[in-house]
């Protein structure tokens, strides 16, 4: 493979089929969900969501026949780097693509693969997540959702919490008690269904960002068929787990998927401005806004340095343990430190005449920086896992 | 110096409580909320703290109040601070009403006084220009012609600015943005033409007006205090202000506080109460040592505003910064402990939330307070 042919063809490709106002970094309202209903804030939103679809770029790296672009590892780098570097938006953002679909690609029959996966590459179906509950968050295994199998399907009764999404979505992935007796790990099933079925209802829960983005699902003698478990019934623990690695990753992001992209360095220039040696006049806040430069630069080098020692056969697992945490801790540092470089500007709430659309921006963002500790596993739960897996400390629950 | 509370102030203290618990509940807040109301407060709590005689308790009885001090309304201002209570106290009776006895004529103070004590009008101060507190950048300019100044400029974040009668305004009457020689008080009625007041709207949906005066006129005799030296009275009535403030701020941070403590002591996860997990049992009581310190500074502070210190300033921008940084780290950990729920509208913890922030903002932010504490104690 000639992946620097392949990178120039890739960049080619991009710079011909980008849209120029796709090359903008996307608001919240701005993004192309997938879904039966799937909507386009723009035409050229359609337009560039349809040209990746026929390419396979929803989904680079999933095999062809599964509407990938069958990408190896390395050409997905490639790939991603150059949508970065021209700052190409999403074509389409969707939990089949980040969670369900590599989880079906992993542990799904083939069966389950061409039901599902062209249609999440073709943003046809919409996912949600039903993991969490009232009375299971952290100690997510705790769930009680109960599923009676009843002929070849199974009855589900019981509620979901905090389900991103669930009144917008099509589908959902749904751990499911199968076995009421085993220990608590071992009676779960990972299960997929319509979210049409008779018997769910997703009623919304309004965020303190003023968004309603999670519900709480309920699930009334819902009546879903045993051959939609993904994986071994009663198994189903292992496929959660896996799926959380996926979400965690994903959300080590540093919230640049969705940023404001508003730095604080920049803002700090107008919002406090300089002093006669060109420094930002604030001293207290010059520091700060240093320190976060030199945290993110070591976060983002840790990627890179993680992969370079696995390539070099050096590699430690472990080092991934560390992402979710810092990631989203020091999103909410850098909120914080906005605000205060912002003064009344980074407070504006829905007032479109004195506050510019990214500022209001800011301060949706900082208030949504909170629900991203929680969300995925808290930061205290990441803590326990690095403190059990990396470290091998005793008695750690997570 | 004392640092508690005596008897009397207790009483009060009581009394506050159980009128912010039974009146004005963190609900009536959520109704206000919306913005149905202007005035961003409810007025029939506002009356009834008329009639429980809060709005007289900074103001000698020769002005129409009671002389009850700061120990006293602070300490009311932090019962209202334990459930949201918006109302004018802050801006009309601190703010206003201390500029004014700190600045005024007699004929001024016998006049206005008793019509703040009365609620008979609202007052609202009008200082800050730019994105942050800054008192002393002050660029809107009066120019006295004859019997007349001659007012050009804007004001931002005006508490309480909406539907107030009348207006302080702190201007230039000479030199440059940033010197504190050059400020003068102007007493402006809301009425005046040249004068458009903007409500803004900002997350803890209280009430703001940005105001622009366009060549407004205001007779010379409405000047409030010296001509060019203003400034000592308007630091004078913002410490007061501050202090009041951070009074109100430890209100709200306690109440999160003693919220949260109460979650780590229903809600269990692995099958035991989330309160006996390490992690969080450390940060909950490194939590209870900064609110220990928060209350010394501040009663410290309100201790030296009685006795009218001269590190009165200092004190009070200790406990300012303190106080603010404090509930930035309350206000987040309580979110945080609370997991999922924590981030829901429906539960309380982000009012308080967004309360933190915009309170530690206004009237000087915890950087402001360091940068001046540091200059009044000469380093
Ligand atoms: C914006 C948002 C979106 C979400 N989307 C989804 C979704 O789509 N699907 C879904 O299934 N779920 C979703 N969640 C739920 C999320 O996974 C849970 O909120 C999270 O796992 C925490 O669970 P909890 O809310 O029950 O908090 P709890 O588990 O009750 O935690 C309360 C506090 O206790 C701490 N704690 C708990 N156990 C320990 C321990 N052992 N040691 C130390 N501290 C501990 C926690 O860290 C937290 O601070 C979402 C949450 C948010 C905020």
């Amino acid at each position: 493979m000639d992946y620097k042919a392949f990178r120039q063809d890739i960049r080619a490709w991009l710079e011909a089929n980008c849209p120029a106002s796709m090359r903008t970094p996307a608001k919240q309202e701005e993004q192309v969900w997938g879904g039966r209903n799937i909507k386009f804030p723009s035409p050229d939103a359609k337009l560039w969501f349809e040209r990746c679809v026929e390419k396979g770029y929803c989904v680079p790296d999933w095999p062809v026949e599964y509407g990938g672009a069958g990408f190896d590892t390395e050409q997905t780098r490639i790939f991603k780097s150059e949508m970065r570097k021209l700052g190409c938006r999403a074509p389409q953002v969707n939990l089949g693509i980040w969670m369900s679909g590599p989880a079906i690609l992993e542990f799904g029959t083939e069966e389950q693969k061409r039901e599902h996966l062209p249609k999440i590459a073709r943003g046809e179906i919409r996912w949600c997540q039903g993991y969490s509950e009232p009375g299971a968050g952290s100690d997510l295994a705790g769930l009680q959702t109960r599923a009676v199998a009843d002929g070849d399907d199974f009855i589900i009764n019981g509620s979901k919490i905090w389900t991103s999404y669930a009144d917008e979505s099509d589908w959902i992935y749904c751990l499911v008690r199968t076995d009421p007796d085993a220990p608590k790990r071992d009676g779960i099933t990972f299960l997929l269904f319509d979210m049409a079925s008779a018997g769910v209802e997703a009623k919304p829960i309004e965020l303190i960002t003023g968004e309603r983005h999670f519900c709480q699902t309920f699930f009334d003698n819902v009546r879903v068929p045993q051959k939609n478990a993904l994986g071994v019934i009663n198994q189903g623990w292992t496929v959660a787990k896996r799926v959380l690695e996926f979400e965690r990753n994903m959300m080590s992001d540093l919230g640049s998927e969705t940023g404001s992209n508003v730095e604080p360095r920049e803002a700090a220039l107008h919002y406090i401005g300089k002093d006669n040696n060109g420094a930002i006049s604030d001293v207290i806040l010059r520091d700060a806004i240093a320190r976060h430069e030199i945290q993110k630069r070591a976060f983002d080098v840790t990627q890179q340095r993680m992969i370079d020692e696995f390539t070099n056969g050096a590699g430690n697992m472990n080092t991934a343990l560390i992402f979710k945490y810092c990631g989203t801790e020091e999103e909410k540092r850098k909120f914080e430190l906005l605000l205060k470089i912002m003064g009344e500007q980074g407070l504006g709430w829905r007032d479109h005449q004195h506050f510019t659309e990214s500022e209001l921006n800011t301060t949706i963002e900082w208030m949504g920086a909170k629900t991203h500790t929680i969300a995925g596993g808290t930061s205290e739960i990441q803590l326990n896992i690095i403190a059990k897996r990396a470290l091998g400390l005793p008695g750690v629950l997570s | 110096m004392t640092l508690a509370f005596n008897e009397e102030q207790r009483t009060l203290k009581d009394t506050a409580r159980e009128f912010a618990r039974n009146q004005s509940p963190v609900e009536s807040f959520r109704q206000l909320r919306g913005g149905a109301v202007t005035e961003g407060f409810s007025t029939d709590i506002w009356q009834s703290m008329i009639e429980l005689g809060w709005t007289g308790m900074t103001f000698p009885e020769a002005y129409g109040g009671f002389d009850f001090g700061y120990m006293g309304l602070a300490g009311c201002m932090e019962e209202l601070g334990h459930t949201l209570v918006a109302s004018p106290l802050l801006s009309s009776v601190v703010l206003s009403g201390s500029a004014i006895l700190f600045a005024g004529t007699e004929e001024q103070k016998q006049t206005l006084l008793p019509q703040i004590v009365s609620g008979e009008k609202r007052i609202a101060l009008a200082c800050d220009e730019g994105f942050h507190h800054q008192p002393t950048a002050i660029s809107a300019t009066a120019v006295k012609e004859g019997d007349t100044f001659l007012l050009n400029g804007s004001k931002a974040r005006v508490i309480d600015g909406l539907s107030a009668d009348l207006f302080i305004v702190a201007v230039r009457t000479t030199g440059n943005a940033g010197d504190t020689n050059g400020i003068s008080l102007l007493l402006l009625d809301a009425s005046t033409p040249g004068i458009s007041i903007e409500k803004t709207s900002l997350v803890d949906s209280r009430n703001y007006a940005r105001l622009t005066f366009n060549n407004v006129c205001i007779p010379a005799s409405h000047l409030l205090g010296e001509m060019h030296n203003g400034f000592a009275a308007l630091d004078k009535a913002l410490d007061r202000g501050r202090i009041c403030l951070a009074a109100e701020m430890f209100g709200g941070i306690q109440e999160i506080f003693d919220r949260t403590v109460q979650y780590l002591k229903e809600r269990k996860q692995f099958g035991v109460l989330i309160g006996t997990f390490q992690a969080l049992q450390h940060r909950a009581a490194h939590m209870y040592t900064e609110i220990e310190m928060c209350k010394s500074i501040l009663m410290l502070a309100l201790d030296a505003v009685e006795k009218d210190s001269g590190n009165a300033p200092q004190l009070i921008s200790a406990a300012k910064a303190k106080i603010s940084e404090t509930y930035e780290l309350v206000s987040n950990e309580a979110t945080q402990m609370h997991g999922g729920i924590g981030v829901t509208d429906e539960l309380d913890i982000g009012l308080f939330l967004k309360r933190a922030r915009m309170s530690a903002e206004l009237l000087g932010s915890a950087r402001f307070h360091f940068s001046r504490y540091a200059t009044l104690e000469g380093f």
